[in-house]
């Protein structure tokens, strides 16, 4: 147990340096811009004068060295700026737009692992077979289609052609009044308030994007499961299961899958970091008001503390993801902990 | 150079013996080739063979499905989209194609050096690959594109940094494995400097895995910058580019008019597919063992 604490220790000490990195490559970012950042940060309609307050105001008169911990002086307050097309502080934004990018990203990330495991799993039991073909040409379309593409395919086909779908603008139709604000969900949200009909809205709403990007994530998910399942099938506890009469199905899942799901877990990680990114795409298509969408509309206005702040939230969001996924992975894996890595 | 003799083409008897029996035994693999070229041909001559100039507009003729003399239709500035879809190969390879060498060079240059010197040079390497990996990379190189400035060849290093990682990490194992290898300690032994074994001798065998690499990156890399364009970065209008095209036409689907968005971003689709099946293709004749 003293192995496995010092294991989770260490793992902990490792994102203190990535986030150190990150935070100097925000700032990087921040002053690498072309012109002078406080012209930016004044906003379009400013003067000579102001400029030259907001410049104070920012210390970008004093050394780099200085500016940098003024920087993170402001990070470790929560003060991202604040943003020009909004006129308020990123973070206020930031904070009540994540809600709608997590309920996509989750419900996604969810649908695409609900068929994505059985997928692989299959795949690799029945090698060779239909399934298996079938699995490796998902996979490679999969990783070739855009998203954006995909999404709009399917406002097409379900929209436009079938007349399914509501109209790809938005969480809510306009018809439907936001459930009352308890996690910012508002699948969660809409139970919680008991209303069934906004429930009902909401996930018709949430199907095609949702969709759209579990399309994408599905293939690395399947792949993984199926070379991670293969391998765990030719292991040879799974031959010593078979040998000492144990039912198919308990060979295959209480030995077979669990083994499996423990690189899958990881790939997890890798899988979160393009979800992340086809996530603004995905917003952008279907006027989803979450943070990848903000950034959009911050980046058409040159809204350029709004996108600093967006980088910097999905960058510290992806280390959390990262390491929730590692600390799950040493709770699951017994082994984590004894080995000195 | 002993283990070397697996790059196609350097030993042509064994080899392409060996490409010609994988070819034959894939056809997968033969269809991307083939589908490669036909991309390679509509960058190189597009311009000069499509029927229509692809900024010129005709109100006129706007929004026109399919038909005899606009094969994908017309947008909404009366353009012909399929003189625009193959003009705009050039453009996407171009960007996709520059991002990736980029990344290859100072990859193989960043990775080689941590691979067999070791030491500080590896640890820091390492800290800063990791830095980069842990931004969402897309996000990343909105960051960096917004922070440059909004221009093509900030699309390009963007791309490029965000890919810099894969191959680094790629050739610093290659090398690592190889350093105290028997054919690099007699490289060393007759005399060769630090340098030579490590760009002759050492090196040459990271590149079979690297060649894998570059095409499924390069896959990547168009949808990349295509969705940057989609977003609004980089090219700019008028300019004919798949993402762009696929984003003026995404406010025409709603309204049924499907030929505008569909053309180039099935193009776009199938080129990334290409580079897919290519790069797994690639694998299969670099290392059947990795087969999945």
């Amino acid at each position: 147990m003293a192995g496995r604490t010092r294991a989770i220790g260490m793992r902990l000490a490792q994102t203190v340096p990535v986030i150190l990195g990150v935070i100097v490559i925000s700032f990087v970012l921040t002053r690498a811009l072309p012109g002078d950042p406080a012209v930016y940060f004044a906003g379009a309609m400013a003067d000579e004068q102001s400029i030259q307050q907001v410049r104070e105001a920012l210390g970008l008169d004093k050394p780099l060295v200085t500016q940098f911990f003024l920087y993170v002086g402001d990070l470790a307050q929560g003060d991202l700026g604040r943003s020009i097309s909004t006129g308020q502080p990123v973070l206020t934004d930031l904070a009540a737009r994540l809600p709608a990018s997590l309920e996509l990203t989750l419900s996604a990330l969810v649908l695409s692992c609900v068929i994505a495991i059985p997928l692989g799993v299959l795949a690799a039991v029945r090698q060779g077979s239909w399934v298996d073909h079938l699995c490796r040409v998902l996979v490679t379309a999969g990783v070739s289609l855009p998203t954006f593409f995909t999404g709009i395919l399917l406002v097409y086909i379900f929209y436009y052609l079938l007349g399914w779908a509501p109209s790809p603008l938005g969480r809510l139709d306009f018809i439907y009044f936001e459930p009352p604000r308890v996690t910012g969900f508002y699948l969660i949200d809409s139970l919680i308030a008991g209303d069934l009909e906004t429930f009902a809205a909401t996930l018709r709403q949430l199907a095609l994007p949702t969709i759209t990007l579990a399309l994408f994530t599905l293939a690395p998910i399947a792949r993984m499961t199926r070379a991670a399942m293969l391998q765990a099938l030719s292991a040879d506890y799974i031959r010593t299961a078979r040998a000492a009469g144990l039912s198919r199905g308990k060979v295959l899942f209480g030995y077979g899958l669990r083994n499996a799901l423990l690189p899958v877990v990881t790939t997890l990680g890798m899988v979160f970091s393009f979800v992340l990114g086809a996530n603004v795409l995905v917003e952008k298509v279907f006027a989803w008001p979450g943070i990848g969408s903000y950034a959009v509309e911050a980046l058409v206005a040159s809204d350029y503390a709004a996108v600093q702040g967006f980088v910097l939230a999905m960058a510290f969001l992806f280390v959390t993801l990262n390491l929730i996924i590692d600390l799950s992975y040493a709770l699951i894996d017994p082994r984590i902990g004894f080995d000195t890595k | 150079m002993t283990e070397a003799t697996e790059i196609p083409g350097r030993k042509p008897d064994g080899a392409l013996a060996h490409l010609l029996h994988v070819l034959r035994e894939n056809p997968v693999t033969m269809l991307s080739f083939g589908m490669f070229a036909f991309f390679l041909l509509q960058a190189l001559f597009g311009a000069l063979l499509v029927p229509h100039d692809p900024l010129a507009t005709n109100a006129a003729m706007a929004l026109q499905p399919p038909n005899w003399s606009h094969w994908f239709g017309t947008d909404s500035l009366g353009r012909d989209v399929f003189s625009r879809v193959v003009v705009a190969t050039r453009l996407d390879l171009t960007i996709s194609v520059l991002a990736v060498a980029i990344s290859f060079v100072i990859g193989s240059v960043l990775g080689a050096v941590a691979g067999y010197w070791g030491g500080w040079i590896d640890a820091g390497l390492n800290r800063v690959l990791d830095t980069i990996m842990a931004f969402p990379l897309f996000v990343l190189a909105m960051g960096i594109v917004a922070a440059l400035g909004n221009t093509i060849e900030n699309i390009i290093y963007a791309t490029a940094l965000i890919n810099i990682p894969f191959y680094a990490r790629l050739v610093r194992a290659e090398v690592n494995i190889r350093r105290e290898a028997g054919f690099a300690l007699a490289a060393r032994l007759s005399g060769n400097s630090h340098f030579r074994t490590l760009a002759f001798h050492i090196f040459p065998n990271a590149l079979p895995p690297m060649m894998v690499q570059v095409s499924l990156n390069m896959g990547w890399a168009i949808l990349n910058a295509a969705g940057l364009s989609f977003i609004g970065l980089g090219v700019r209008p008028p300019t004919p580019e798949w993402g762009i095209m696929v984003a003026e036409g995404a406010n025409y689907i709603i309204s049924g008019h499907w030929w505008v968005a569909l053309f180039p971003g099935l193009w776009l689709m199938l080129a990334v597919f290409t580079f897919n099946l290519m790069g797994d293709g690639l694998r299969d004749i670099v290392d059947p063992r990795r087969r999945t």
